[in-house]
């Protein structure tokens, strides 16, 4: 039954990603993992603007897809190194440690 | 050439104020000396150059001041005969006062010493430049210049309370009328377009006489006249100048007697051909004039300090100049303004002498007997003093006596009125000058323990380890004679006594044989000058001899040509005023020298009058409750605790108070938990994308 992959099947699998991405964000306890959900988050909406750039037969999807993956790269630079900031501060990555910003 | 006539006593100025703290006296008050002689120099030989019939004024213009659209305002100094003799007066008396300071502020520091000199060069940089203007912006740059020079001298012992609220109270009372003057040449400019002297003569020339109506050129001398209160303490801004005796004595000499207030005098007689055009106003000068003459007189009757009585003595003849003013007789009011420069410069520095040989005192109460142990300045004034009375022969005579008999002659309907005060005014004058002459140097000597009597007088040394600062008394020895000037003061009123003596006789009348040349001398400066009056190529011939010529200058031919009917009214009104002179010695004679006890009597029975007149009409006090409490009132009340306290603090506190109140709820927010952020940013996301999504179809 496998039928020709149409576009609502990348969709489909970049909603999925995404899903698993914003769960990841707010369901796991550990700063790492959370970078980690947000770059799926990320590639979910590469995914997108790939597929839907491929069956538009248009190439902006994928030059947007380059500026995200650049900006991607260094966002997670830049947040492993706050993270080694952190972690060198209190000794844990539990987000709920770093609530002194605040009212 | 003509620059450096104001230009000398400036750098005086630069030099003693940058240099003067590391001075010595000698160099400082030399360097403001030597200036001012320097411009009189230059003065007397530029004045040389246009005696003469024919010759033109002479005009230089310094830069192109203020030239936007059709207003256009050169810096432009021009002397004619007027300006001529305006110059003189300043420099030679102001001369004259500068080496008479030298020895009077002997007792100040030399970083005092020398900013004394230092006003008192500005001052006189700023008078020139306010009688050479050739328009009236540049006048007014000397006119608020003088201004400001006249507060910083009054306020120059500024650690006395009285004498910082004297320079303060002038200089507020002054802007009252510096207001009418700008308002007034506003009004000129938007009438003729033009600010130049010459030119607005000669375009007003061309109007005919406002009779009556209240036109344009009406409203605008009124104006020029109230700036002309203002500065030369006329009614109702006249009490400025009493207070500013709080100044040193030569400074009431030179500033509050001998020039800047006759500025007044001086610019309705540098406008006389506008003032002409504009009867109403005349007769409005002339009755303020007298007015003012009259009042300040019977005030000056009964005042105790010496300094207060010549003060009063000059917004009375002050009066006089506007009275010579308001009846069209111009030459009369300067020639009365010249005049009175020598013999109230030689006053003040009399009084100045004597107060400086007593060691600070004022009161005449405690004077008294001075005669002998001050003979030159016992008998200089003397000679001012007869002078200012009218007594036959001096200086003052002769210009009091042609304002007298310009007014009995005058085309006015209350001529006989306006002469007639003028003349009580000439008794009051005589009496209290003679008053103050007996009560400071004839009789017994008074001096007593004035240190207890007058306690208020304590109070500077009080204030300052240095109390030749607080006041104008300096360290002397009470317990010594007093002594007579030193040279340096001695010199000057030698000088001004010889020039009350016989300053008066370039204005001899012709009833009396003379020729009255100051009055030729300054005609062409009263009417429109011909250089002018050619370059109105559409002015008719008929003007020539018509309306251009003011109201006085025509009378003065008349008076000419068919002299013999005035010459014996003038003789007959001379031979009144020298009786009245001689009347008013003789009061004060009689009250003050052979019978004592019936001043005190006179007093005693005219109890309201004298307590009126003590008080000075309880004008300050009016104007106080009048003016001065009602604008503190409305300033407290309203301005300061409704306006700035209610509305304006209100609403900037109102908003620090809204922006605090919201955010100590809205800060709840701020959390610092990412999870709560994350949250709220997803929430939003998906709000606003199932919004859109929802609308989609």
């Amino acid at each position: 039954m496998m039928g020709p992959l149409t576009l609502n099947h990348y969709l489909l699998l970049s909603g999925v990603l995404f899903a698993i991405g914003t769960a990841g964000v707010f369901l796991r306890r550990n700063l790492i993992t959370m970078l980690l959900s947000i770059e799926i988050m990320l590639n979910a909406v590469n995914l997108t603007f790939v597929a839907v750039g491929r069956f538009r037969g248009l190439v902006d999807g994928q030059i947007i897809t380059f500026f995200v993956m650049t900006v991607a790269a260094a966002e997670a630079a830049v947040g492993l190194a706050l993270i080694i900031a952190l972690f060198r501060h209190r000794e844990t990555l539990s987000p709920d440690a770093f609530t002194s910003l605040r009212w | 050439m003509l620059l450096l006539i104001p230009l000398f006593p400036l750098a005086g100025f630069v030099i003693n104020a940058s240099l003067g703290r590391r001075l010595t006296k000698s160099i400082s008050g030399g360097l403001a000396c030597a200036a001012m002689i320097a411009s009189f120099a230059v003065s007397a030989f530029l004045v040389s150059g246009i005696l003469g019939e024919h010759a033109a004024p002479l005009e230089y213009t310094v830069f192109e001041w203020i030239a936007s659209g059709s207003l256009h305002v050169p810096f432009t100094l021009r002397l004619d005969h007027l300006s001529a003799l305006m110059i003189l007066v300043v420099t030679g008396i102001g001369s004259l006062i500068h080496i008479y300071s030298t020895g009077y502020m002997l007792e100040e520091s030399d970083a005092e010493y020398a900013r004394y000199f230092s006003y008192l060069n500005l001052f006189a940089s700023f008078m020139l430049v306010l009688v050479l203007g050739a328009n009236f912006p540049v006048m007014f740059v000397g006119w608020e210049g003088v201004g400001l020079c006249s507060y910083l001298l009054i306020g120059f012992w500024f650690r006395k309370q009285s004498a910082a609220d004297a320079g303060k109270k002038a200089f507020i009372v002054n802007r009252v009328g510096d207001f009418g003057f700008v308002l007034g040449m506003l009004l000129i400019f938007a009438t003729f377009g033009t600010l130049d002297f010459q030119q607005v003569a000669t375009a007003a020339s061309t109007r005919a006489v406002e009779n009556g109506a209240l036109g344009v050129l009406t409203i605008a001398t009124l104006l020029l006249f109230l700036g002309a209160t203002g500065k030369s303490a006329q009614i109702p801004l006249y009490v400025w100048l009493p207070d500013a005796m709080e100044g040193p004595t030569p400074v009431s000499a030179l500033i509050h007697a001998a020039t800047m207030v006759t500025a007044g005098v001086y610019m309705i007689g540098r406008n006389a051909v506008l003032f002409s055009h504009a009867p109403v106003t005349l007769s409005i000068v002339a009755a303020i004039g007298v007015a003012t003459a009259l009042m300040a007189g019977t005030i000056g009757l009964v005042q105790n300090d010496i300094k207060r009585v010549l003060a009063y003595s000059t917004v009375s003849q002050l009066g006089y100049m506007f009275l010579a003013m308001g009846v069209s007789a111009y030459a009369a009011g300067i020639f009365h303004l010249y005049t009175h420069a020598f013999f109230k410069a030689l006053l003040f520095l009399g009084s100045g002498a004597v107060i400086h040989a007593l060691g600070g005192e004022q009161d005449l109460r405690n004077m008294g007997g001075l005669k002998k142990y001050l003979p030159i300045t016992y008998w200089t004034f003397l000679i001012g003093a007869l002078a200012i009375a009218g007594v036959p022969l001096l200086s003052g005579f002769f210009s009091k006596d042609e304002i007298l008999f310009r007014t009995f002659t005058a085309n006015n309907p209350y001529r006989l009125l306006l002469w007639g005060i003028g003349m009580v005014t000439s008794l009051l004058t005589a009496t209290y000058m003679f008053r103050l002459v007996f009560l400071t140097f004839h009789g017994e000597r008074r001096v007593s323990a004035h240190a207890s009597a007058h306690p208020e007088e304590e109070e500077p040394a009080a204030h300052g380890a240095h109390p030749a600062h607080g006041s104008d008394r300096g360290a002397h020895d009470h317990g010594h004679a007093p002594h007579d000037a030193p040279p340096s003061m001695a010199i000057p009123l030698i000088v001004l006594a010889i020039g009350s003596i016989f300053a008066g006789y370039v204005g001899v009348p012709h009833a009396v044989g003379g020729s009255n040349r100051i009055e030729r001398f300054l005609e062409p400066s009263f009417e429109v000058s011909a250089a002018t009056r050619s370059l109105e190529a559409g002015a008719p011939p008929a003007v020539e001899g018509g309306p251009v010529r003011p109201v006085a200058v025509q009378e003065t031919h008349a008076a000419d040509t068919e002299g013999g009917d005035h010459g014996s009214t003038e003789i007959q009104l001379m031979a009144l005023s020298s009786g009245v002179a001689i009347a008013g010695i003789v009061i004060a004679m009689y009250f003050w020298l052979w019978n004592t006890a019936a001043a005190d009597a006179m007093y005693r029975r005219m109890h309201g009058v004298y307590t009126l007149l003590l008080n000075k009409y309880y004008v300050d006090e009016v104007y106080d409750a009048a003016i001065v409490q009602p604008i503190k009132l409305l300033s407290t009340g309203g301005l300061w605790k409704g306006v700035d306290a209610g509305v304006i603090d209100g609403a900037v506190n109102g908003v620090g108070q809204t922006v605090r109140a919201a955010s100590s709820v809205l800060r709840r927010l701020q959390t610092g938990s990412i999870r709560t952020y994350a949250a709220s940013l997803f929430l939003g996301v998906a709000l606003i994308l199932g919004w859109y999504l929802l609308n989609a179809r």
